[in-house]
């Protein structure tokens, strides 16, 4: 049940987000999320997609350094604590996460976490075990 | 002032004769005692009794410092070690190290060569002198030591680096003379700033600077901020450090000690000497050096001769500051970087695109280096930590090949500009 994300990697400069968006846009890739890290001179932008394959073409043809890579995408219910209750699962399986950004659903009572942990399997086991509902690529992308 | 006036302000017609008869010395010293250059002469067909005039000195094969790295590292040594004192390095940026050889005669010449080049700084023996040159194999610190120690000034070694420490030992030593770097030089003005100590206020009056090219802008900025008079100086080990080429106070050129050191100014392609005042590659044949005598050393520094008299009375002639090099060694905080040091270090780490950049900047005062290198899409990590550590791990490399920091930036693929398919490899943005 691993969504596909698609990571571009970005110098830091004026512009650079906005090309990358544009040719997305441009293509008819539509965004489900996004967040962005940065360092000191570059960034990596994560995005999940509806049409992660194409995007990966598309964005490599135009230019861009892309990796592609399997996160997990958690249902969780939007009050005060639900994350921490989808960490504490975690937590307690020793599974270490390196990366997770949150999005909000349309439907509105549930929101959804992407993370990128270091043992990705085990961690979705371990989820739905405590009653987390992990979501299909399917899911995400038509979202 | 003039340290020694005899040879310094000698008439034309003696120096040249002088530098013969030290000429046909020369190349029979080398010819019976170095192997390497017996082989170079007899190639050539050049016997010793050849050198009649100080223009055969044309026929004699010019020396590389490939042909020195060919013999590293005593190959052209021209007395055994029981008759060598000192021993110096240069830092091998290109590969081997050249190291350099000092007879007990060599050493005492040298402290000749560089009192000459304090006293043209306007040291005398009531001044007090820093060297904030490394004293170890480069020769910039034990070099100038010798000859300031010669003309009876203090010295205080203190050895290049901990800049504060410096700042302090000029304050309360009363340190009237400064030797290093220029670029260190304004970098101590900085800390000297954030201390909060004005340096114009302190007894420093003089700074006599090598090891580096600079300007005459830099000379402007820096005699400003230090309330110094700054001189330039000219050496290198392979001829024998510092004391090659020395400003007087008229700061104009560079005068040659010409009565150890026979300078041509070259074509760099076709090796025929250049008329004088034009402008080509600088090469020296030194005349006394017992241990590591040269003969038509190749410097790759261009620069021209000034035939003019100089006001200051030396009849030696000199040179003009540096203008470049003939290859594409660059020099970054008084150290020597060759482009192809940075591209070898490249190539043997996976994931990185033979597309690099080398950016130099001064940030302040001090020179940076920055290497931008693309990132390869085939190995490009998701997490940012591995970036990170990515970009860490090229530094440290380079830093293990360079000896110095130079920061690497991560740009994208086909970010770096090329020129006609080929990568523009240096972009100088110091603006000397």
């Amino acid at each position: 049940m691993t969504v596909k994300q698609i990571s571009v990697f970005l110098e830091n400069r004026a512009g650079r987000l906005w090309e990358l968006c544009d040719v997305l846009g441009k293509n008819g890739i539509n965004m489900r999320a996004l967040s962005i890290g940065e360092a000191a001179d570059f960034g990596i932008v994560r995005m999940i997609v509806n049409e992660p394959d194409k995007a990966n073409t598309i964005l490599k043809g135009a230019g861009f350094t892309v990796a592609e890579t399997d996160v997990l995408a958690v249902e969780i219910p939007d009050v005060p604590g639900g994350l921490a209750k989808v960490l504490g699962a975690l937590k307690d399986k020793g599974v270490n996460i390196e990366y997770a950004y949150a999005f909000v659903a349309r439907s509105g009572d549930k929101a959804i976490v992407s993370m990128r942990v270091d043992t990705q399997a085990d961690a979705e086991t371990v989820l739905e075990v405590a009653g987390f509902k992990v979501l299909s690529a399917d899911d995400v992308y038509n979202l | 002032m003039i340290w020694n006036a005899e040879y310094e302000s000698m008439k034309r017609e003696d120096i040249r004769e002088l530098q013969l008869r030290r000429l046909q010395w020369i190349v029979k010293w080398v010819n019976e005692r170095v192997p390497a250059y017996k082989k170079k002469l007899d190639k050539a067909g050049v016997k010793p009794s050849d050198i009649k005039t100080l223009e055969d000195s044309t026929k004699l094969p010019f020396t590389t410092k490939d042909d020195l790295m060919e013999d590293y590292p005593f190959g052209f040594f021209a007395l055994p070690m029981s008759k060598v004192v000192r021993i110096h390095s240069t830092s091998g940026t290109t590969g081997d190290p050249v190291v350099v050889g000092y007879s007990r005669g060599d050493i005492n010449t040298w402290a000749e060569v560089t009192a000459r080049v304090a006293a043209g700084g306007g040291v005398t023996e009531d001044d007090v002198i820093q060297v904030s040159f490394g004293y170890g194999l480069f020769t910039g610190g034990f070099g100038m030591h010798y000859g300031v120690e010669r003309v009876g000034a203090t010295v205080i070694p203190v050895s290049a680096g901990n800049t504060e420490r410096q700042i302090m030992i000029m304050q309360n030593l009363k340190t009237t003379g400064l030797i290093c770097t220029p670029s260190y030089a304004l970098h101590m003005s900085e800390v000297a700033a954030k201390m909060g100590v004005d340096m114009r206020s302190m007894p420093l009056r003089i700074a006599l600077f090598g090891a580096e090219p600079w300007s005459e802008g830099m000379r402007k900025e820096i005699e400003e901020r230090l309330g110094v008079m700054a001189t330039d100086n000219y050496g290198l080990s392979e001829i024998m450090g510092p004391g090659v080429a020395f400003e007087c106070e008229q700061k104009n050129g560079l005068h040659i000690s010409e009565d150890h050191f026979l300078p041509e100014v070259i074509d760099p392609e076709t090796g025929e000497q250049l008329p004088m005042g034009e402008t080509g590659e600088l090469a020296f044949t030194t005349l006394t050096k017992e241990a590591f005598p040269m003969i038509r050393y190749r410097t790759k520094d261009l620069t021209s001769f000034i035939a003019e008299p100089c006001e200051c009375g030396r009849t030696l002639i000199r040179m003009a500051r540096v203008q470049g090099r003939t290859d594409d060694m660059l020099i970054i905080r008084g150290v020597n970087v060759f482009p192809s040091q940075i591209e070898h270090v490249l190539t043997e780490i996976e994931g990185v695109e033979p597309q690099y950049q080398i950016v130099l900047t001064r940030e302040g005062t001090m020179d940076q280096i920055e290497v931008w290198v693309e990132v390869s899409q085939a190995v490009f990590p998701d997490a940012m930590r591995k970036l990170v550590e990515f970009e860490r791990d090229i530094e440290n490399r380079l830093y293990n090949v360079l000896g110095l920091h130079a920061k690497v930036k991560l740009v994208e693929p086909n970010s770096i500009e090329r020129t006609a398919g080929k990568a523009k490899r240096v972009v100088d943005r110091r603006g000397n």
